[in-house]
């Protein structure tokens, strides 16, 4: 937050630039971002505050606001809803990481080498990331419908029976995970495949001499030197999927009942739907906390894995 | 033998790793040629026999779809040019003045989720008088389009060499000068990228028009949201309608793949 009051202040007195950017702090370059610092400034960082001052009002859109403390966020660690949704978060964020991430490094293992028509069909493999959610999550949700959907079909073809997918509560979440690996594999593999062309030669040729299978060869030079990418992608796919609302939205709306409800759609829900604000901001708040930890957690994992690597 | 075997697996396992996309895809496409009987016949039936385009028809005439198509082209464009407009010198600032720490606020505001500005923006422009507004939806798309551009350009700038710009200014051209006619012209490739992906992520986003949008300010996405909920369904125009929707995007996937990859790398990832 600081950071955005400094470049003002710099601007109109420059000898007070702080010494901590060193000696190649320039003032002068700050006139190049100042439009873009007071639209952040508006449009982002006044928000943010704003969410702060927000989560310490009992306020609700069309009724009066009141100040009460911390009370909001008492309420929301004793709302049952809101801890459910704190586990269906976490269930689909492990599930939405831990998948791509698998299928994601293989596609780029594959992608990595040469074959017949591979630029067309990497193409054709990335276009999902890019595909408009909504767009999309309209077509799954056609290819969902219990009875007239083309899934159920396709698995009748194999002797599997009709399936539930996200009518029924238990299978709602992995169902959604379904579409999300689909939409977010291409991102992980195209990280990774980043990692895998900068890879040396002379590891791979000096095992081959010793007699190192293919496997060994993977665990033991490729998958060390590409983990700080994978780590990247780690931590990229957890914020990402903190934060899923587009698909979630378009397919359930967080239901059957509140079975796929997650942080996110609660979140939405509250300030939107029952126009809780002061309540909803508390949530924003939570959120903000979980995310910034997170982040830092796995920037520090990278920096280790980087270092040890 | 064995040599054969591997080839072919290998070949097996590029066609399990292709085929869920190209499936969806074609399925989309099936379903917007072909009539409601065929749409709802079970067993499915796969291909359209024959193709009929009158689900496109429908999405034009009953739908209001080129009032949504001129909107999201307005906050899309809108949101994107003066993302550039403003993004671009303030990359340009930020490497060369080192700014770092507000480099890492703008990595954080691309962390966040949307909903997280959403709230305050609400108040704010139903203060003024503006919710339901296209100018709203516009401001809005600044949170996706400026932090992406920015973010690029950094990187984009940080790779111009300094003495380019030094010996310009030692001939006696101003800092602006020398932004402007030095820097500017190396760093174009960065525009384009960062202007490719902004134009992607402000096109496809759902949730500001959700809740900023009016009956008729509404963008794309959320509009085809709303005929799912609010009429009855039928699937025919429906995937026609997505399948306009996503189509600038895929198209644009297809045509600028090469800027695309490269802003990803150069840490351009996905909206908020």
């Amino acid at each position: 937050m600081t950071s955005t009051t400094l470049p003002a202040s710099s601007l109109t007195n420059p000898a007070q630039a702080p010494a901590a950017d060193s000696q190649d702090f320039t003032p002068r370059y700050w006139l190049f971002s100042l439009p873009a610092v007071l639209i952040i400034a508006s449009v982002i960082v006044f928000p943010w505050l704003f969410t702060l001052y927000m989560s310490t009002q009992d306020w609700k859109i069309g009724g009066g606001q009141e100040f009460v403390g911390l009370q909001n966020f008492v309420e929301l660690l004793r709302d049952p809803r809101f801890i459910e949704s704190m586990g269906h978060t976490f269930y689909y964020t492990v599930l939405a990481v831990v998948l791509p991430i698998l299928f994601g490094t293989a596609a780029a293992l594959v992608f990595h080498r040469e074959f017949p028509f591979r630029g067309l069909l990497r193409t054709i493999f990335v276009m999902p990331m890019m595909a408009t959610p909504v767009a999309v999550a309209l077509v799954w949700t056609m290819m969902f419908h219990p009875q007239l959907g083309v899934l159920n079909y396709l698995l009748s073809l194999v002797g599997i029976g009709p399936q539930a997918w996200v009518y029924s509560p238990n299978t709602v979440i992995p169902t959604l995970i379904l579409v999300e690996v689909w939409h977010w594999t291409p991102l992980v593999m195209l990280i990774v495949l980043g990692g895998l062309a900068g890879l040396p030669r002379e590891p791979y040729e000096s095992a081959l001499i010793d007699g190192a299978n293919a496997w060994h060869m993977f665990r033991h030079i490729t998958l060390p030197l590409v983990w700080p990418f994978i780590m990247v992608a780690i931590v990229i796919r957890t914020i990402d999927a903190l934060k899923a609302f587009d698909t979630i939205f378009v397919i359930t709306q967080g239901g059957p009942g509140t079975s796929s409800e997650t942080l996110n759609i609660f979140l939405y829900l509250q300030a939107f739907q029952f126009y809780k604000i002061g309540y909803a901001s508390a949530v924003v708040v939570i959120f903000f906390v979980i995310i910034i930890m997170l982040s830092l957690l796995l920037l520090y994992a990278r920096q280790k894995s980087k270092w040890n690597a | 033998m064995k040599r054969l075997l591997s080839k072919f697996g290998f070949y097996a396992s590029v066609f399990v790793l292709v085929s869920p996309a190209v499936l969806v895809f074609l399925w989309m496409i099936s379903l917007s040629l072909k009539n409601e009987l065929d749409n709802t016949a079970f067993p499915p039936v796969f291909i359209p026999n024959p193709p009929t385009f009158a689900n496109y028809l429908d999405v034009f005439e009953k739908n209001n779809f080129a009032l949504y198509l001129w909107n999201s082209i307005l906050v899309t464009g809108g949101a994107v040019l003066v993302g550039l407009a403003v993004g671009v010198p303030a990359g340009y600032g930020i490497a060369r003045g080192k700014a770092h720490k507000f480099a890492i606020l703008i990595l954080v505001a691309r962390m966040t989720p949307a909903l997280s500005y959403l709230i305050p923006l609400f108040l704010l422009f139903q203060i003024t008088g503006l919710v339901g507004t296209i100018t709203a939806l516009v401001i809005t798309h600044l949170v996706i389009t400026i932090p992406i551009i920015v973010w690029i350009m950094i990187g984009y700038f940080e790779n111009v060499p300094m003495e380019l710009e030094d010996a310009a200014r030692i001939d006696g051209a101003t800092t602006w000068q020398a932004f402007r006619h030095v820097a500017l012209p190396l760093a174009r490739p960065g525009i384009v990228v960062g202007g490719i992906l902004a134009f992607i992520f402000s096109w496809n986003n759902f949730i500001f028009s959700v809740v900023l949008g009016g009956k008729a300010s509404r963008t794309l996405p959320s509009a085809v949201y709303n005929s799912l909920t609010f009429e009855q369904i039928s699937w025919g125009p429906l995937a026609a309608a997505a399948l306009l929707v996503t189509l600038p995007v895929l198209l644009l996937t297809v045509l600028a793949q090469r800027e695309i990859v490269a802003g990803l790398s150069a840490g351009g990832l996905k909206d908020g």
